[in-house]
């Protein structure tokens, strides 16, 4: 198992450490309801020193990215980011991301921890000789600075480096990027140190008033926003367009993309399945991953949830799952079964706050 | 953490209070709730429902995870704390008062001894 860079600090911290995706990470601190209010109402720091970041340079980097990836690289000047994702041939996902263009075929990508030596690999695979694929996950320490005070925080910590635009990217110095990016749907931003300076970054954003908050807030604050988790939300059998993430693949691009042609068939033929937003209607237990959904009767099964959580903003029961689309539709009414009982649940919009 | 003297513990964190007409009232440590935090839901036994000692008898509830409670005596249940159905938050705040979950008429109040003690809970938790 894997420790953080911020290991000694979780402890001292009273976090409570579990295993994630070969790592040992906080799951809570002082508790997930807590953490997650701060982060909506205040600023919160996580540990996300287990992701991944992988560097692509060398000349025809941007347009080899274009041929392994969905959406638009050359959409991207420097300093600008973008959310995309990495398909096998069929349309499923092995990974989604933030690539950043730091200069003229100069790229970095934050990887789902998870998926580092498989996105490793298949970037060295599908990229051509001249082009140069550096893992250096294991060189950094990140942390993810989120929530309404977050440009009040930077201002007491670091006044004479202004963050960047939003999805944007900042290298002020060598030992420093700064991402405007993050998975709650707050204003916030992503701090990459070499590993051995991440523990100052986190004393100083943890004095400046940002709450410590662990991976289970990190889980309910993109829950609540809809936004997909791989390995839950999306795997290798459903494609961007069932997931909803249409607008981040360009099935435009000159000479395609890995999985482009299974998908241009999926689009006109209609996806059979999509990615739903699911709400209780009543009081009840938690959804949780794996859970049974029924139609609205109990009667038939139609599907399991990729995720589910108590929504701390909602105080109510939210999920999401892949579904027949004859079940999709926003206001369909469905049955969640927990422990062989039926709670009724029905299709919203997303976000769900 | 707070482990009152006047109570019998079992290995899976749970109290029970034992009173001279040979019901108990049962709960969760303080150990337990702190583990857990943010409890959000709890699912309670029937009224009238028997239990051996060691049954899953309750689901407890966190924004994390589910877990099952654990009666530590055998009976049948004959009351339980209803309010916290509806508002769970004195499990976390009160456990051994306003937190408590089921009284359970004993079967067999021998089994009570086979329960540990506080100090012997405090050196578990130690």
């Amino acid at each position: 198992m894997k420790q953080s860079p911020l290991h000694q600090r979780h402890l001292e911290e009273g976090g409570k450490l579990v295993p994630f995706a070969g790592w040992e990470m906080p799951i809570q601190y002082a508790g997930i309801v807590a953490e997650h209010n701060a982060v909506r109402d205040a600023v919160g720091v996580f540990d996300i020193s287990h992701m991944g970041e992988i560097l692509v340079s060398g000349e025809g980097a941007e347009e080899g990215l274009n041929r392994v990836l969905t959406n638009q690289v050359s959409r991207l000047s420097d300093g600008e980011g973008q959310y995309t994702l990495m398909l096998q041939e069929n349309g499923g996902v092995i990974d989604d991301l933030i690539l950043y263009r730091l200069a003229e075929d100069s790229f970095f990508l934050v990887v789902n921890a998870s998926r580092v030596e498989e996105d490793y690999e298949w970037l060295t695979k599908h990229l051509g000789g001249d082009i140069e694929v550096r893992n250096e996950s294991d060189a950094w320490g990140a942390l993810a600075v989120q929530g309404p005070g977050t440009g009040d925080l930077w201002e007491k910590i670091s006044p004479s480096v202004s963050l960047p635009e939003r999805n944007g990217i900042l290298r002020p110095r060598e030992d420093l990027i700064l991402c405007r990016t993050g998975y709650t749907g707050e204003d916030g931003f992503e701090l990459f140190a070499p590993a051995a300076q991440i523990e100052s970054w986190w004393d100083r954003i943890r004095e400046a008033g940002a709450t410590a908050c662990g991976l289970g807030a990190r889980d309910t604050l993109r829950l609540e926003k809809g936004y997909p988790l791989n390995g839950n939300d999306l795997d290798r059998i459903h494609t961007p367009l069932e997931a909803g993430l249409g607008f981040f693949v360009d099935l435009e691009k000159d000479g395609g993309f890995i999985g482009s042609e299974k998908l241009i068939e999926q689009k006109a033929s209609g996806p059979t399945h999509r990615l739903v937003a699911l709400r209780m209607t009543k009081k009840g237990p938690p959804p949780r991953h794996g859970y049974e959904v029924r139609d609205e009767t109990g009667e038939i099964s139609i599907g399991t949830l990729s995720s589910g959580s108590l929504s701390p903003i909602l105080g109510q029961g939210i999920g999401m799952a892949y579904l027949e689309t004859r079940y999709a539709k926003v206001g369909t009414s469905l049955s969640l079964m927990i422990r062989d009982r039926r709670y009724p649940i029905e299709v919203i919009k997303k976000p769900f706050c | 953490m707070n482990v009152p003297d006047d109570l019998r513990y079992s290995e899976s964190h749970e109290w029970l209070r034992l009173s001279d007409d040979g019901t108990g009232v049962m709960g969760i440590s303080d150990h337990a709730q702190a583990e857990l935090t943010d409890v959000v839901y709890l699912e309670l036994p029937e009224i009238g429902r028997s239990v051996a000692k060691g049954e899953a008898i309750a689901v407890i509830e966190s924004v994390k995870a589910a877990n099952d409670i654990f009666s530590p005596v055998s009976g049948e249940v004959v009351e339980v704390n209803e309010g916290l159905a509806e508002a769970p938050e004195p499990v976390n705040e009160d456990p051994y008062g306003a937190g408590w979950m089921i009284k359970i008429k004993l079967s067999d109040p021998a089994e009570v001894d086979s329960l540990l003690n506080a100090e012997s809970y405090r050196e578990r938790l130690a």
